[in-house]
């Protein structure tokens, strides 16, 4: 790899001059204004601490009820799996497969190659494959979407309260928190510092 | 500097990890050297793939919005509910904000995103300099907002799950809710397909004269 500071913007291919940033900047296109890259500080660190945490969530969201109802003195609630099962017993395969690749396939894909690739990195170390877990947690991370399902499940209350008293699960809680830690990995995780570190482990 | 397209020095740039990299030939089967994805000057057949796509979408989204999406059961007979009936139900019973939310999410955005994506095909098709700047902006919304018509499916799937467990009504997803998840599934597709590149390469012809 040469160190040419020049890049091409992704959406319009402008070729143009990296500039360095201040501390928490932004780099735009100036044809296309499409955000180029951003400073990142501690991105590495901060990554593993948040994938960390987020994944420790994503467990405890998917074992434990997301929703229950009240009726009759009887309590019946549903994990995410559960609902997932019932579509797929219902003839709706399809659709089952849908929502399990969105909320919980690719959402997991997506933290375990981020932990995969940041944690031996931090070490000095470069991971197998390296090249291919970064391409795979790429092609997955536009299709997890745990912050819908969190908007879903919140629809999904205010619709049932109508028939029956409603319990919010543990799960509802996490499913919130792994929402706002995806989004905070979303905002630090820094690729291009993941490949400088990359360099310099090799 | 001259304002020059990458492309347009023999420059591609990975979609995968961003990296800059030079091609000696047009070669076929290029990968990047740096994480091995595939690299092309512009993504492939980028134009038809996204009109397929588009078209096949628009087809799904007609039973989308006539097929019921839930079915409910009770002793007082079955009803069924499109997605219009829920949006009715909810702005009828006074809860309008959810009646707006579902709205939004389920009929005005993938409309728009499918409105969008024809006029973004039809100006690149006629390599139209026309805007050049906000249909790169509107690129870059139908790619964010498209997500959230998922909304729906979620829904669907969680009082399915939760109704079903109790005997005294019965809900099971429509035939409605399929073709609708299609529509989802592959207008996602459409605006991945599409390369936003193309916007731009008219006015690098223009530059050339």
């Amino acid at each position: 790899m040469d160190n040419q500071p020049l890049i091409a913007c992704h959406e319009c291919d402008l070729l143009q001059h990296e500039v360095p940033l201040p501390q928490g900047g932004v780099a735009h296109c100036p044809r296309c204004g499409a955000e180029l890259y951003r400073s990142h500080p501690d991105s590495m660190e901060r990554t593993l601490a948040l994938t960390a945490g987020a994944i420790l969530l994503f467990v405890i969201a998917n074992v434990f009820p997301i929703i229950g109802l009240k009726l009759s003195g009887q309590v019946i609630q549903t994990t995410l799996f559960h609902t997932v099962q019932m579509l797929y017993n219902d003839g709706m395969r399809s659709l089952a497969a849908l929502v399990m690749l969105t909320t919980m396939i690719m959402p997991a894909l997506q933290l375990l190659a981020l932990i995969y690739l940041v944690l031996p990195l931090r070490m000095g170390r470069v991971p197998l494959h390296f090249a291919l877990v970064f391409r795979t947690m790429n092609a997955a991370q536009p299709w997890g979407m745990v912050e819908v399902l969190m908007l879903g499940v919140l629809v999904s209350l205010v619709k049932l309260a109508n028939l029956a008293s409603v319990v919010p699960g543990i799960a509802l809680w996490t499913f919130g928190a792994l929402m706002m830690l995806m989004a905070a990995i979303a905002a630090t995780f820094d690729p291009r510092a993941l490949w400088a570190k990359m360099a310099a482990a090799q | 500097m001259t304002r020059a397209s990458a492309a347009s020095l023999g420059l591609l740039t990975c979609h995968s990890c961003g990296l800059l990299s030079r091609v000696a030939a047009h070669g076929h089967d290029l990968h990047c050297p740096r994480c091995d994805a595939p690299l092309h000057l512009r993504k492939p057949n980028s134009i038809s793939r996204t009109w397929a796509l588009l078209i096949a979408a628009m087809i799904c989204y007609i039973p989308a919005n006539v097929l019921p999406m839930m079915i409910t059961g009770s002793l007082f007979g079955t009803e069924s509910d499109t997605i219009m009936s829920g949006v009715v139900y909810f702005w009828t019973s006074g809860e309008w904000y959810l009646a707006l939310v579902i709205f939004t999410a389920s009929i005005l955005v993938p409309m728009l995103k499918m409105i969008a994506l024809t006029l973004l095909l039809v100006t690149t098709q006629l390599r139209s300099r026309w805007q050049l700047e906000q249909r790169a902006r509107l690129y870059r919304l139908v790619e964010i907002v498209g997500r959230w018509s998922m909304l729906d499916i979620y829904v669907v799937a969680l009082m399915v799950a939760l109704v079903q467990l109790k005997g005294l009504a019965t809900i099971l997803p429509g035939p409605g809710a399929v073709a609708f998840g299609a529509v989802v599934v592959l207008t996602m597709f459409a605006a991945m397909a599409f390369d936003p590149r193309l916007i731009w390469d008219p006015v690098e012809e223009d530059a050339k004269k």
